[in-house]
């Protein structure tokens, strides 16, 4: 497995890195943590022309919390997501699902700007950051500009990011209330066979608010806005949550490969979202 | 320079000989990464070779085009069939006796099939060159089924075989048919059966699979003009082997051809077969006059050497009233691939399955195996089991289930009443195995106390209770499994690869200040023979093993040998070992005696020395009898202390075990957790403990991954689904359940230090562990069987198709 | 395409060379700076046998180019003590039978070396998860574990009494 020759850039800042893009067009991509392109270019699947690889730019790195906000780098690894106390203490939610990505080696190298990137229905980062609301912050000629995740994923691979553009960072609110980030799959290093990311606020034994995204259960990630307006004034009881699950199951369409035809996931998937929302409940 | 101090204790310490869980030689280089396997292997010149496959499972080759490839700086050559064809290496035989394309002749009838050798200055100009050339395909109908192979309508796949009514193993009776291959009497089996108080029936099939060594096949081939030699490193399980067979293919004669096995990073049988590989890079070679490397990749590796199992196997067995199993009828339709290239000996071409009446006393019994080709890769090799028994013991430990089933009898009882007794053994099965000895009843006993067998089964129906009444969704499991191994192959009277008899062999030489150096015809991939024969020979000749040097794999220095598989390396090799020591011993007694002044017949051997019998003061060690050996003249015997043994062994070993998991599954998902996995083996003497637990836990890591998701899985057209490790299961430290070991000891009657091998014996005994764990739990729900891997959604079908989703 | 300048330290010693920026780490360590210590397994990040740490990070050399080590500190396995000299844990593999082959043996015990620095008082629960990304073929991990956390007593004890 031997990838096709390319040429390698390393700019040390973003606007660099946009003037390669620019330059080159769809012949480059960029290269963040690489777990995912390297493989791809070795199997000859992508064919890449120029690698753009920002692994200088020092900005990209940055975590930062303030104001309610948080604000994080593309290219902070899920190592670094794992290993930050205070990520983990206002994003536990963050933390928990980093765990569940690839094994140690992978989350080293593997980074949240990367994962939300690609475009791929398996990677968990995208449900993660719908689940969130976040906001992600996309560096291009004319400077950045801002795309809701909820918006950002068109397809398979398929994202709102144009050729000569990057991910440079994640915003969202430090999340209240409960969380859970749950995950099926076949072993360690496998993505998910059905994984969701629930965050629901209870305010007195009623659900302020709830939000529920799905991994791998569609071409993009799902946020189910009908799932969470499910629980959202209600006790959460056992028909909530049943009707919960019912309205997030209608919004995804899984495709059969070697986790199991398409029954088995739409079924894992209702366990997947029930347990989500009432390990969620439960911390809330 | 008698040796005055030390106690006998102290002296039998001091030789890390037999029992004693030795620390490995090995692992001092291993630990550091200074392991030399193939791919370390540097040559001045080198090339690289590497393969245009084929992305087709069935297609007529309309044209090659190579011209691009050649055009592109740093490629060497570029070989196809036409290259190959004037020296009648296009095709070559297969160790099952069909022939197998070196190179797509014509045609390919698998995916992954080796098209064209590229062969160029490095990987990466390599890599460029095979997308370069260009190969025009004419797709035609895919046989993946080996059920429908045998349809009259199917597509002929092997047109190079059209009009040969019979092949190596007798008649053909359908162009897609290799052979059919029986053994038993089926009439009476039959008969039995048709009058039988009670009859279980039951298709019980095991799944393609891949042994997967992390480190995949490879060479480095070295035609030397000058002198005519002609060195291959590789990656060979059985390097003896592979020189013949490389002088009879390529007319070098067998004197200079040197074939090196390296270290080995695991084989577990896909290391046994000659590849296409193999003979491409000593072609290149000689064409280029240079060295010439070629290594697998991971996707090559699955794709296109060696898988196992595959076998679809059909069978009654019958029984009285209160659970005697009185006959026992087995039909296999056996999926080989494309071309049979299976690793058996020749007389076994559906290797030592008639060992499928397992450790029960089966009065009659039938077995008949058809042998297909179909377009999925050639193989067949016994991947960590000695030839096709994995099949034989998971057959026949699912018909015991079925049948306890249908005799409405708990399974470890129906077991305990049908086990072969003790005083049965040596015993003759009804399919000609003679079992060399076995006490199944203690070592049952031992496990099912181990495990509380009766309190699980206490804990399993009051799970079933909590489970109807809504209150637990998760079912408990206790898969049994006891098997009986054949292992040793074997005895030169019926057993040989390619016509040479499958004994081993060990030369020793004893060096004038008494240590020692063996040579083996076996070949380690982890097994730990370098630790493990230099404490037989130890134990045999009185020398510490910390002073004998073992090597193997060397065809120059090495005495001929059959190889490392089927866990034949302890029942021949370390025969030998014991043998060659034993040589050694009475060449010793003569020389103690000539220096001692006494007859030979007054001397008795103790521990590390020949003692006068009687006057324990006089005695002369191995290191004095070995200094005088090489130093003084002893009148009637010749200098020196060398022996060699070529051991053919009168009959197999057979080491049995008792398995028992307990599995948690989860009905709703799917997912399971291994609570308990006990493991109690009897391999007969035991050599090295240490070594046996780290045998038995990965022989059993490997049968849970075959078990519960392990798979080499074809799309309808032939491609290949599981082509990388994402897809193909090798269970990480996360997954991989913890095993409690255990054992009881008894020694084989015929090895000359009672071992039997247990190298396989895990993955025998464990694949049924596992699987019966999963259909136990669904058993108080009415399943009777349910196909293997037990991954994730055919669990959850499981539940489905019983109802249990609501 | 053109070839780069590529400066890195693998092992303490300071390398220059010149390749092409689509090489693997692991094809330039093993086949231009002969440390053949780390292995090629599945060449798609999964099992693990070509870890090497890099800057401090442990990764997998098959999913690398050598152009991202450019400035890197690399170190393999033949790094981790003098040649001809086992360390606690290479000691600890041996002593509880952690390998057998010896094929992943390098990148599990690399591995095993950066686990053990951040976090010395493993359980076998942590040891199992942190060592996920090693695959073994032979041994069934289970000894490995037991290696690994004998190395961490063994190292700890050694701590203390230095203290």
């Amino acid at each position: 497995m031997i990838p096709s020759a390319f040429e390698y850039h390393r700019p040390a800042d973003v606007k660099s890195a946009v003037g390669i893009l620019q330059a080159q067009g769809d012949e480059a991509r960029v290269l963040a943590g690489g777990h995912s392109l390297i493989p791809m270019m070795k199997l000859r699947m992508a064919a890449v022309t120029h690698l753009v690889d920002l692994q200088d730019i020092a900005e990209l790195k940055a975590v930062s919390i303030a104001e309610g906000k948080v604000t994080i780098g593309a290219m902070v690894t899920q190592h670094m997501l794992i290993d930050n106390a205070r990520l983990a203490a206002s994003v536990p939610l963050l933390r928990e699902a980093a765990l569940q990505i690839a094994d140690p080696q992978v989350r080293y190298c593997g980074t949240i700007g990367g994962n939300i990137a690609n475009g791929d229905p398996a990677n968990d980062m995208p449900g993660l950051m719908q689940c969130l609301d976040a906001t992600l912050g996309l560096a291009g000629p004319n400077g950045t500009r801002n795309v809701k995740a909820r918006d950002f994923y068109e397809g398979a691979y398929v994202t709102a990011c144009e050729d000569d553009e990057l991910v440079v960072s994640v915003t969202f609110d430090v999340p209240k209330g409960g969380h859970a980030y749950e995950k099926q799959k076949r072993k360690i290093g496998d993505y998910a066979t059905a994984a969701c990311a629930a965050l629901i606020e209870m305010d007195g034994g009623t659900c302020r608010s709830a939000s529920i995204a799905m991994t791998n259960l569609s071409d993009t990630p799902i946020w189910s806005r009908s799932a969470g307006a499910a629980l959202t004034g209600t006790r959460c009881d056992t028909e909530d949550i049943a009707s919960a699950v019912t309205a997030a199951l209608a919004n995804i369409n899984p495709t059969e490969d070697n986790r199991g035809p398409v029954a088995f996931k739409m079924h894992v998937a209702g366990i997947v979202i029930k347990r989500a929302i009432t390990r969620a409940i439960a911390s809330a | 320079m008698n040796d005055q101090t030390p106690t006998r204790v102290e002296r039998s310490a001091k030789l890390k000989g037999l029992g004693v869980s030795r620390k490995r030689v090995e692992d001092v280089r291993f630990t550091q990464g200074k392991g030399n396997y193939v791919d370390d292997i540097k040559m001045p010149g080198m090339l690289f070779g590497d393969f245009v496959r084929s992305p087709y499972a069935h297609a007529r080759i309309k044209s090659i085009n190579i011209d691009a490839a050649m055009a592109l700086p740093g490629v060497i050559a570029v070989l196809t069939a036409k290259d190959l064809e004037p020296l009648g290496l296009h095709w070559m035989p297969t160790l099952a006796g069909d022939k197998q394309m070196v190179l797509a002749d014509g045609k390919v009838l698998f995916q992954g099939q080796e098209v064209a050798f590229v062969v160029a200055e490095n990987r990466y100009i390599n890599a460029d060159a095979i997308d370069l050339v260009e190969v025009e395909y004419e797709e035609l109908p895919v046989l993946t089924d080996a059920k429908v192979a045998m349809a009259p309508d199917a597509p002929v796949l092997r047109e190079d075989l059209a009009g040969q009514e019979s092949g190596a193993h007798g008649k053909r009776k359908h162009h897609n048919h290799i052979f059919l291959w029986e053994i038993g009497d089926e009439a009476a089996t039959d008969e039995v059966i048709a009058n039988a108080d009670v009859v279980a029936e039951e298709t019980v099939y095991y799944h393609r699979t891949h042994p997967c060594p992390l480190e995949t096949c490879g060479c480095v081939a070295s035609m030397d003009k000058v002198n005519g030699k002609l060195t291959l490193f590789g990656t060979f399980q059985a390097p003896h082997v592979v020189r013949t067979v490389a002088s009879l293919l390529s007319g070098i004669e067998e004197h200079n051809i040197r074939v090196v096995s390296p270290d080995i990073g695991g084989g577990f049988g896909n290391k046994v077969g000659v590849y296409p590989g193999y003979v491409c890079s000593i072609v290149a070679s000689i064409v280029t006059g240079r060295p010439v490397k070629w290594v697998e990749d991971r996707m090559d590796n699955l794709m296109a050497t060696a898988f196992a199992r595959d076998y679809w196997m059909k069978g009654r067995i019958s029984a009285t009233k209160d659970g005697r199993i009185t006959g026992l009828h087995c039909h296999v339709t056996a999926d080989h691939g494309a071309f049979d290239a299976c690793a058996d000996p020749t007389k076994f071409p559906a290797g030592f399955m008639s060992i499928c009446t397992g450790s029960y006393d089966i009065p009659v019994a039938y077995l008949g195996v058809d042998g297909v080709y179909t377009n999925k890769a050639p193989g067949g090799v016994s991947y960590r089991c000695s030839f096709r028994v994995t099949e034989a013991a998971y057959f026949i430990e699912r018909m015991i289930e079925v049948l306890a089933i249908k005799l409405n009898m708990d399974a470890a009882e129906l077991r305990r009443i049908n086990f072969i007794r003790k005083e049965q053994f040596p015993y003759d099965s009804a399919l000609g195995w003679e079992y060399d000895s076995g006490d199944y009843h203690t070592a049952w006993e031992k496990a099912l106390k181990a495990v509380d067998y009766d309190g699980l089964r206490k804990e399993q129906a009051e799970r079933v209770a909590a489970f109807k009444r809504g209150e637990t969704r998760k079912l408990l499991g206790v898969g049994l499994s006891f098997f009986t191994e054949i292992v040793g192959a074997g005895p030169v009277k019926n057993c040989d690869i390619l016509g040479m008899g499958m004994f081993d062999s060990c030369e020793i030489r004893i060096h004038p200040t008494g240590s020692a150096i063996a040579r083996l015809g076996t070949i380690s991939q982890g097994q730990g023979h370098a630790t493990t024969f230099a404490q037989i020979l130890a134990s045999e000749i009185g020398i510490s093993a910390d002073s004998i040097t073992i090597e193997e794999g060397d065809t120059d220095t090495a005495p001929y040998g059959l190889g490392t598989y089927g866990s034949r390396s302890t029942p021949v090799a370390g025969a030998a070992a014991a043998m060659a020591g034993r040589k050694i011993r009475a060449k010793a007694q003569m020389i103690a005696a000539y220096l001692l002044e006494v007859h030979d017949g007054d001397l008795e051997w103790d521990i590390d020395r020949f003692v006068v019998k009687g006057a324990p003061e006089q005695f002369k060690t191995m290191t004095e009898i070995a200094y005088a050996s090489y130093h003084q003249e002893i009148p009637g015997v010749e200098p020196g202390l060398e022996a060699v043994s070529y051991y053919d062994p009168p009959n197999m070993t057979y080491p049995f075990g008792a398995y028992i998991c307990v599995m948690e599954i989860d009905v709703d998902t799917g997912v399971h957790e291994i609570r308990h996995f006990y493991a109690l083996d009897d391999c007969g003497t035991r050599i090295n403990p240490m070594i046996i637990e780290g045998q038995v836990h990965g022989g059993a890591t490997e049968a849970y991954a075959i078990a519960m998701g392990q798979e080499l899985a074809y799309d309808e057209i032939g491609n290949v689904k599981t082509g990388t490790l994402m897809d193909f299961f090798l269970p990480t430290s996360w997954e991989t359940p913890t095993y409690t070991t255990d054992f009881t000891e008894t020694p084989s009657p015929h090895h000359p230090i009672g071992a039997k091998g247990v190298g396989e014996s895990p993955n025998v005994g464990g694949v049924p562990a596992f699987s019966n764990a999963v259909h136990d739990a669904f058993r108080p729900f009415g399943l009777k069987q349910s196909h293997m891997p037990h991954d994730q959604w055919r669990i959850w079908t499981i539940a489905n198709d019983l109802g249990l989703h609501g | 395409m053109s070839k780069m300048h590529l400066k890195l330290t693998v092992n303490g010693q300071a390398e220059e060379l010149r390749v092409e920026p689509r090489e693997l780490l692991i094809h330039v360590l093993r086949e231009k700076l002969n440390i053949t210590g780390p292995h090629i397994g599945c060449e798609t990040s999964h099992c693990g046998a070509c870890t090497v740490e890099m800057n401090g990070k442990s990764v997998k050399s098959c999913t690398v180019f050598a152009a991202q080590a450019d400035g890197a500190e690399v170190t393999t396995i033949e790094g981790l003590s003098p040649l001809g000299e086992m360390n606690v844990l290479q000691n600890a593999f041996r002593e509880h039978h952690g390998l057998q082959c010896g094929f992943c043996t390098p990148g599990m015990i690399t591995r095993a070396h950066r686990l053990l620095q951040e976090n010395p008082t493993p359980t076998a629960e942590e040891v199992r998860f942190g060592m996920a990304g090693n695959l073994c073929r032979c041994t069934g991990y289970q000894n490995i574990v037991k290696a690994i956390l004998a190395a961490a007593s063994e190292m700890n004890a050694a701590k203390e009494a230095a203290e």
